[in-house]
């Protein structure tokens, strides 16, 4: 039964998922990344996930056009990115905890709307995949790395993008100070407040993104809960990646592979317990952050609200 | 004379926010908690009628779902129960400004234990009921304290994040049980463990019914005792014992902590541990007063979570939650009816981010002045 899952067709098929179901977490976490470089840790992305999942859903469902939904996506999750700010940077909330209320409304709301507008389980047609000339018809990688859909190329482009901002740009310089010396950035004249209200609406609303790739790309329906966690584990993959977009591309790869497989151990039947292998990169995570805490540091003033002296 | 007056006329009101420099007056937290829960609530209401819903009706509806009589408080209690004890297992944490998110996680292995002394079973279905539930009782709260052990022990050797390893052991939690119910112990495939014999079961006032025909029906159980006399315990400790004032230095001033040649390493094990034994007994209470079998579903509701909220509402102190936990479980309960769904849980996030952000209250001052130029 075993060898079942080493001919190339399945591993071709396990590869092909494992690229396509990390897109959720490459939106996300790196949305993330972007808050906590500049001190801010977002705890709600699960609650704006699932906001944004079923705007884009409900959108595109009505309106027929899968953009709309992106945009409403969008929207809603920068909306809830606005009220974030506001309550952690004007009113110097405890992230930890204030995240939690955010899942919370999300996961009430989300629900809310779902039974309100439309009560039963529905199913759009997503986002078509996209075979990329020449590439894709490259046997094995054509299939697994060009014949996705837009928005997985997308969030694979975010990785590089991200990079470059936040390290070969002012404002990515900014960023980065305000996350770790908020003092000294503010004495040198940037605004602390603007720039984390900046980056948690960015957060927010690659967080609605990533929700709606699960609705209108991937998954192609709304239900309730439906990123069961999903949300909480991006925020660790932040920690996992050591705030590095290309350190976060890795531990999505490893979740989504992860992912991948027991999936495919279901579908083929195998008998090792599925639970196991559920657990697994949860442990994983816990390991990589016992192994990395000592060598990588995390931005100086993560959680800290800022507060100007006079 | 006549001219400044008209400048300051002129000028705009401006508001302006300044530190605390005393206490504020002592009813003046209670009153912040209460208005913000106010405007949650009126929050919460326009988003309802938003989504098409009559918010004056479902809050009057909930009102009625849970304290309409005697039964319904009954069952609002038997909801509250498990908050209780999953709020005092925040409450602790948060005392020392240790991120427990995973009162969640530490709740269902708490349950996990002790329903591994009926299922493996440690004790056969014969044993009397005084020594199978307190037996029950010490299983949940050392598999509790193990689930807050690994974060502590993380916390205070390695340095790794509180929050991000807690979460992830809730889904580990939730993923072990699984393991168990759906294989080793499942009912005839179900996903579920066959039910618990009925000395292993917690007893509630309608088992008195013969005495106290009052009591019928209800099923309010024991676990409501636990959770008061929890909450007692816990109080002596956080506010008149030598390990409370630690607790407290700690969270309040680890650097003065530190002068004071308080160990910080060692309590950060030990408040999780206890934290997570809490939690653990409310898993316990759950599990054989309610449920009486092992199931992730009913357990695994979100009342971790919910006692973070309770926690913070009642500033960390063990009484008050007690009270406080009634009003949630209030609102869980009669969310279980209310259409649409969705409205407790979305409520219940609206209520702590005001909560939280009303602490600002607290700590600064508003000052409204005509402007001086």
């Amino acid at each position: 039964m075993i060898s079942e899952l080493f001919t190339v067709t399945v591993l071709i098929g396990i590869l092909a998922s494992g690229i396509r179901l990390a897109t959720p977490y490459l939106y996300a976490s790196i949305g993330e990344t972007f808050g906590q470089r500049s001190g801010v840790l977002n705890l709600g992305v699960e609650g704006q996930m699932l906001l944004g999942a079923f705007a884009a859903f409900y959108v595109a469902l009505t309106t027929g056009s899968l953009w709309l939904g992106i945009l409403a996506a969008m929207i809603v999750g920068a909306l809830m990115g606005l009220i974030m700010a506001f309550v952690t940077v004007n009113l110097h909330a405890q992230q930890g905890i204030s995240g939690i209320g955010f899942y919370l409304f999300g996961l009430g709301l989300s629900d809310l709307l779902f039974q309100k507008l439309m009560g039963t389980v529905e199913t759009v047609k997503g986002f078509p995949p996209i075979k990329i000339p020449w590439f894709s018809s490259i046997p094995g990688v054509g299939e697994i790395f060009f014949s996705q859909n837009i928005l997985v190329y997308g969030a694979y482009l975010l990785v590089p993008l991200a990079w470059f901002v936040l390290n070969k740009t002012t404002l990515g310089l900014k960023i980065r100070s305000v996350g770790e010396n908020p003092d000294a950035a503010d004495s040198l004249g940037v605004s602390v407040a603007r720039i984390r209200y900046f980056t948690i609406i960015l957060g927010g609303t690659l967080s609605g993104i990533a929700g709606a790739s699960l609705s209108i790309a991937l998954l192609n329906v709304f239900q309730q809960n439906m990123t069961s966690g999903l949300g909480f584990i991006a925020v660790a993959l932040v920690y996992f990646g050591a705030w590095r977009p290309w350190g976060v591309l890795g531990g999505a790869l490893l979740f989504s592979m992860v992912n991948s497989l027991q999936l495919w151990i279901q579908v083929l039947g195998i008998p090792i317990p599925s639970e196991i292998a559920v657990m697994m990169p949860y442990v994983l995570t816990i390991l990589v952050l016992v192994i990395t805490v000592s060598r990588v540091r995390a931005p100086s003033a993560l959680t800290k609200p800022f507060e100007r002296e006079d | 004379m006549a001219e400044s007056r008209s400048i300051k006329q002129r000028t705009p009101l401006r508001i302006r926010v300044e530190p605390r420099l005393s206490e504020p007056p002592a009813w003046f937290p209670a009153v912040v908690s209460f208005s913000a829960i106010l405007v949650a609530l009126i929050l919460g209401g326009i988003l309802i009628s938003f989504a098409g819903g009559d918010p004056i009706r479902s809050y009057i509806h909930i009102a009625k779902a849970s304290f309409g009589d005697i039964g319904v408080i009954s069952d609002t209690i038997v909801k509250a129960t498990p908050i209780i004890l999953a709020a005092l297992a925040c409450s602790v944490a948060f005392r020392m400004k240790l991120w427990n998110i995973g009162a969640e996680g530490q709740f269902i292995m708490g349950a996990f234990g002790a329903s591994a002394i009926v299922l493996a079973p440690v004790l056969p279905a014969e044993t009397p009921p005084w020594i199978f539930i307190p037996v029950m009782m010490l299983a949940g709260m050392a598999a509790g304290a193990l689930w807050g052990f690994i974060p502590g022990y993380l916390k205070a050797k390695f340095n790794v994040n509180e929050i991000i390893s807690t979460l992830m052991l809730n889904y580990v939690a939730v993923a072990w049980v699984n393991f168990w119910i759906f294989g080793v112990w499942t009912e005839g495939g179900f996903q579920m463990s066959p039910k618990f014999p009925v000395a292993a079961n917690l007893p509630r006032l309608t088992d008195f019914a013969k005495i106290f025909p009052i009591f019928r029906g209800l099923t309010t159980h024991l676990g409501l005792v636990i959770g008061i006399v929890a909450a007692i315990i816990l109080w002596f400790i956080i506010f008149r014992s030598r390990w409370g004032y630690e607790i407290r230095l700690i969270g309040d001033n680890p650097q003065a902590a530190r002068y004071a040649g308080i160990n910080i390493t060692k309590n950060v094990i030990w408040v999780m541990m206890l934290s997570g034994a809490l939690a653990g007994l409310g898993g316990m209470s759950e599990v054989t007063g309610v449920v009486h079998r092992l199931q992730t579903a009913p357990l695994a509701a979100g009342y971790g979570f919910t006692g973070i909220i309770v926690a913070w509402l009642a500033k960390l102190n063990p009484l008050v939650i007690i009270v406080a936990s009634v009003l949630f479980g209030a609102l869980i309960l009669a969310g279980r009816e209310i259409q649409p769904s969705g409205v407790p849980k979305m409520i219940q996030g609206i209520i702590l981010v005001c909560l939280i952000a009303s602490d600002f209250l607290l700590r600064y001052r508003i000052v409204i002045e005509r402007g001086e130029e």
